[in-house]
């Protein structure tokens, strides 16, 4: 498509840039915001080869979009604003327009997962008659940082099967931030089963929809293996697991009415005959601010 | 099966050493380049082949190795990270993130070492957390290997006393705690082993058990280096520790090693002042319980080697002695064993078959005994179905240890011995094999530890104990014996030791009633024999009145010893009374008077008696020698009637016991030069002796015989340093009587052959003339002699003598001898002059 005029975007260079990966599966460095921040920029518009271009008015919007994959083509714009650059006129040559969208209000987190993601993009849009408006995009993320929990319960729990596999789980906490260790450990109070290994997943289960359109997908982010062999009665195997290298995010709750995003960590013991026995527990993760 | 199972294990080690070098070549690009993300990928990815099960432990050691190399380099490149700024926080953390876990621990402990180094955390802290992580895997043998690994790389950062790792937070106990636990685990896991798979490969995984034992025990040495370790901690800390570990495991093959490796790697004095504890944990292991039921256990080797360890410590200097008093290691050895005794009580009761636990608690009641004998006693006692075998090689390990320990306390090994005697009676001879070699051993061990026979002898038990052996057996006791004095130069000198010692080999000194032993091999019996007549003459006292009474016991047992004996043990008995009697002869008179002393006369009675045994028993050649021996040394006693005493014994002999005329010969021979030398005899008795032996020279069969005893009895005839004994003509007579024989032998000869015979007789008749008239006999005249030269030379030249090169040589030499004399001038000279010799041809 024949551009007439190029839109850049400028920042002020307070925030931290960050990779995302676009849709086509490319990384781009992008601007990372958080909820109440002003965003600040500015607009340059510099018409092609000296081009005049002739325009309706020209506009800046903030949107905070949901998009469900399923459902394709729809976006829910949980935020909007706008802010009008340019009253409608005519551009001869480059030109800069500041904007500043103050104290956004951005109360979810950038998302991409597998069936949803949640985007915030900035869009320019230079209306025109009779030929199709000029738009242009700009993605920034946003990051929303929690204070780390008062309340963090360790996990205990003994589960079995009878006459065949008791064990005792214990995990520190049940609250992690993203960088956090899972540090545990695992009672083996009655083995008859010939296990071979143990590990530790990672698992983030994402669901979009409501109702009977409700779809979930389980991914397993981590495999960390435990144990190595038959462990006897009375064995005690440590649990660390740091959680850096794994690309998780906080937990989502229900983020507006079209998804949620909740972790677990789940116990696998493998036996010889490589069946399965496992226990799954939901772990909070928020994303603490590791500046503060 | 098998074959194809080891070509298979080749294949995976093979496949494994490719993928490991493979990546080892990566992590080392990855080294060069300093690029720490690509070394922890390929590093993990090359620890991965570790991973495998399809491999021996055997096999699993080469794959090891070579990691094991791989790391080291690994090691030094995180050195040189945290050097170039890395924080090894950070590093110690990014390990962590490997997915897999056995590589991932093999980096932490890699990394672990480099952080202790780095001293940026307690050492302590580092290696608790190490072997707490080791703790994911539990697979034996790759869990040996990790931890083999752990201590490996932790060996010299222990917090040691000295070490520059102990400071304030990291004591010497945290290094001991740290060791302790890697042992406990490694012991756990080694154990484990014996418990997985299938039940048919029992031997094969107790064989791959052995192969790894070493891991284990390895943290045992470790142990016993660290400085800090001193007898408190090893008492308070280490030892209970790690016998816990030991008695818990409840595992044969792991407590056998086990405590064999305690005993080995720690030091004796420790041993001896944790003895109560050591010897606490016996009677808690598997083996004992399990004893009755499974006799392959063999604690009893671990045992034995401990009590060896403390007797060899007890023998190394005379300084820990007082140790062990001090410790009581006796009294503590006794309250530890209540409980091992109070098991076989219980196990008695029950009948159980229990010789093999029985023999692994044999060290405790060694002392039990030493404090108790009654009790002891009654344990042995209380079990009449112990084999005797059994029953003395405990006494006999007994019996060493005693005699180790308290080597001056020798009515604690009389009682030894008076319980082992008690428990044989009734048993009669023991003939099993391995019984009597235990017996021999029990004997043997006083004489080895005392180099003493006196000793042994002091032993009221001891020959009494030997009364239970068979005959070979006692023999070869009584060899030992014999060996032990000669070897040690030890002197008998009383007569009652003498007594003893004889009731002791009375194997070899007299036939045993009623068994005769025909099959004796006839070399085996010289040898024994020679012994005891060599052990004869270590009987020696330089008291003459004690020296006396040991004779007379000598005496009284070697009669006692039969004919084929007597030939062999008479002859040195009467060489030390002869000893005795020169000893007597050179002092004075006694002058206490005759009764109580010993005189030599009354040795020489004694003497009498004794020869004559021999005389009755086929030995008369060796009885004649003998009685001319004392005939000379009363002789020398001037003794005139006991000499001639015995050379009427020794002409009895000749005439009623000789009759082999070569025996007659040589008999002959050694009375007239014995009867030379005799000066005693007053003129009468020798003219009877004297003509006696003319008498019997002229009666031997042969001539020439007949000649050269002739012409020998004219030496009884001229003494040189006695003039009254010098007659010139009885001399001549004799002289002209050994021609007329030398002559009828000659004709004889003639006769019966056709040629004469050799001019020998008359060439050395020549030289006696030469001799007695150089001597100055005037009977022997210059005449007679060139007659007799004359003759010979005329017989040589006659047709008819057979030509003789000995002759010839002896002639011209005595010519030679003429000449020579002739010219070396003087009487001698002049006298030589007279003799005209002309030489013929």
């Amino acid at each position: 498509m024949f551009e007439e005029a190029l839109c850049l975007f400028t920042k002020e260079l307070t925030n931290p840039i960050v990779r995302m990966k676009k849709e086509n599966g490319q990384m781009v460095m992008v601007p990372l915001f958080q909820s109440h921040e002003n965003i600040v920029g500015e607009v340059i518009i510099e018409p092609t080869n000296g081009k005049k271009v002739e325009h309706n008015g020209v506009k800046i919007e903030l949107l905070g979009q949901i998009e469900l994959y399923f459902d394709r083509g729809n976006f829910y714009d949980f935020t909007s604003l706008v802010r009008e650059l340019d009253v409608p006129g005519n551009l001869y040559e480059r030109k800069t327009y500041p904007f500043e969208f103050s104290c956004v209000e951005m109360p979810y987190e950038s998302y991409s997962g597998i069936n949803v993601r949640l985007r915030y993009i900035l869009k320019v849009t230079i209306s025109r008659n009779y030929v199709n408006n000029i738009v242009e995009y700009m993605d920034f993320i946003v990051h929303n940082y929690s204070p780390a929990p008062l309340i963090n319960n360790s996990i205990k729990m003994e589960v079995g099967i009878e006459e065949c596999l008791h064990i005792e789980f214990e995990y520190g906490k049940s609250k992690y931030h993203l960088k956090d260790v899972i540090v545990g450990k695992i009672y083996f109070l009655l083995v008859r089963i010939k296990i071979k290994t143990m590990e530790l997943e990672i698992r983030r289960r994402e669901s979009t929809g409501s109702g009977t359109n409700t779809y979930v997908e389980t991914e397993t982010l981590s495999k960390f293996e435990l144990m190595d062999g038959v462990p006897v009665r009375g064995e005690s195997i440590p649990v660390r697991l740091f959680m850096s290298p794994y690309e998780l995010t906080p937990t989502y709750h229900n983020i507006n009415n079209k998804f949620s995003v909740k972790y677990f960590i789940n116990l696998v013991l493998v036996d010889e005959e490589d069946r399965r026995y496992f226990k799954q527990q939901e772990i909070t993760v928020y994303r603490l601010n590791e500046k503060s | 099966m098998m074959l194809d199972g080891t070509e298979d294990e080749d294949k995976f080690l093979a496949a494994g050493i490719a993928g490991l070098q493979q990546n080892s070549f990566y992590m080392h690009r990855a080294l060069d380049s300093n690029n720490l993300r690509d070394a922890l990928k390929y590093s993990a990815q090359m620890l991965s082949e570790l991973r495998t099960s399809k491999l021996s432990p055997h096999k699993y050691y080469e794959l090891y190795m070579r990691a094991f190399d791989q790391l080291r380099k690994l090691e030094m490149f995180f050195e040189e990270e945290t050097r170039r700024g890395c924080s090894i926080i950070d590093l110690y953390e990014l390990v962590q993130h490997a997915g897999n876990i056995l590589p991932r621990l093999y980096l932490l402990c890699t990394v672990g070492s480099v952080y202790i180094k780095s001293k940026e955390a307690p050492a302590k802290d580092v290696l608790k957390d190490l072997v707490e992580m080791c703790r994911g895997i539990q697979h034996p043998v790759r869990g040996l290997f990790l931890r083999s690994y752990l201590s490996q790389v932790s060996r010299d950062k222990l917090p040691d006393i000295g070490s520059e790792y102990e400071g304030d937070a990291d004591t010497v106990a945290d290094a001991v705690e740290f060791v302790i636990q890697n042992f406990t685990e490694m012991n756990k896991l080694w154990v484990r082993m014996q418990h997985q798979g299938p039940a048919r490969e029992k031997e094969k995984r107790e064989k791959e058990r052995s192969e790894l034992r070493d891991l284990v025990g390895k943290n045992l040495h470790v142990l016993s280096q660290i400085e800090g370790v001193d007898l408190d901690m090893y008492k308070d800390v280490v030892l209970p520790r790690v016998l816990e570990q030991v008695v818990n495991c409840k595992d044969e093959l792991a407590q056998f090693y086990l405590m064999d490796c305690i005993i080995q790697v720690f030091p004796d004095e420790y041993h001896l002042q944790t003895l109560d504890v050591l010897l606490g944990a016996y009677p808690q292991l598997q083996a004992s319980e399990l004893a009755c039921f499974f006799p392959f256990v063999d604690i009893k080797t671990i045992l034995s080697q401990l009590m060896e360890r403390l007797s060899n410590y007890a023998a190394s200097s005379a300084e820990v002695l007082p140790e062990f008093l001090q410790v009581e290691a006796f009294s503590k050895l006794s309250n530890a064993i209540g409980k091992s005794y109070f098991l076989i009580r219980m196990l008695l009761k029950r009948k159980v078959y229990f010789f093999t636990s029985f023999s692994c608690v044999f060290p405790m009641i060694q002392c039990l005994m030493l404090l108790s004998l009654c009790s002891w006693i009654v344990v042995i006692e209380a079990q009449p179905d112990m084999p005797t075998v059994g029953v003395v090689t405990l006494y006999s390990s007994l019996l060493t240890f005693t005699l180790h320990v308290h080597p001056d306390r020798l009515d604690y090994a009389d009682q030894v011995l008076g319980a082992c005697v008690k428990k044989l009676s009734g048993k009669g001879k023991i003939e099993d094999n391995r019984a009597t070699k235990q017996i021999v051993a029990l004997l043997s061990a006083p004489l080895e530890k005392y180099n003493d026979i006196m000793i042994a002898l002091k032993l009221s038990n001891y020959p009494r104990i030997m009364e239970y052996l068979d005959i070979p057996t006692t023999k070869v006791m009584a060899t030992v014996i014999i060996q032990s004095i000669m070897k040690n130069g030890t002197r008998i000198s009383t007569s009652e030791k003498v007594e003893a010692l004889f009731e002791l080999l009375k194997g070899l000194i007299k036939d045993s009633d009623g068994i005769p032993n025909n099959e004796l091999d006839e070399d085996d019996f010289k040898e024994e024999q020679n012994s005891v007549s060599r052990l004869i003459q270590m009987l020696y006292n330089d008291d003459p009145e004690e020296m006396f009474k040991i004779i007379d016991t000598v005496r009284k047992h070697i009669l006692a010893g039969g004919p084929k004996r007597l030939p062999f043990t008479v002859p040195p008995l009467v060489f030390s009374s002869l000893k005795l009697v020169r000893q007597l002869q050179g002092q004075e008179e006694n002058p206490f008077g005759d009764d109580a002393s010993t005189t030599p006369k009354k040795i020489f009675q004694l003497l009498n008696q004794t020869i004559e045994t021999l005389s009755g028993v086929l030995a008369p050649e060796l009885a004649l020698q003998l009685y001319l021996q004392c005939a000379e040394a009363a002789n020398d006693c001037d003794l005139e009637p006991v000499a001639y005493e015995f050379f009427t014994q020794a002409y009895i002999l000749y005439e009623e016991e000789i009759s082999d005329s070569r025996a007659q010969i040589t008999a002959i021979h050694l009375i007239i030069g014995t009867l030379q030398r005799m000066h005693v005899f007053g003129v009468e008795n020798r003219d009877t002796l004297t003509h006696k032996a003319t008498g019997y020279s002229a009666k031997l069969l042969k001539k020439p015989d007949q000649c050269r005893a002739v012409y020998a009895c004219s030496h009884l005839f001229w003494v040189d340093d006695h003039d009254n004994m010098k007659d010139g003509e009885r001399v001549l007579l004799c002289l002209k009587r050994a021609l007329r024989i030398a002559n009828a032998a000659q004709q004889m000869a003639n006769a019966a052959r056709g040629s004469t015979g050799s001019v020998m007789l008359f060439i050395e008749i020549l030289n006696k003339y030469l001799y007695f008239f150089e001597k100055g006999n005037l009977q022997i005249t210059v005449a007679a002699i060139q007659g007799l030269i004359e003759l010979i030379m005329n017989e040589m030249q006659s047709d008819s003598t057979t030509p003789d090169p000995a002759a010839d040589a002896f002639l011209a030499s005595t010519m030679r001898y003429i000449e020579f004399q002739k010219q070396k001038g003087g009487t001698v000279g002049e006298k030589y002059e007279a003799i005209k010799v002309s030489h013929a041809g």
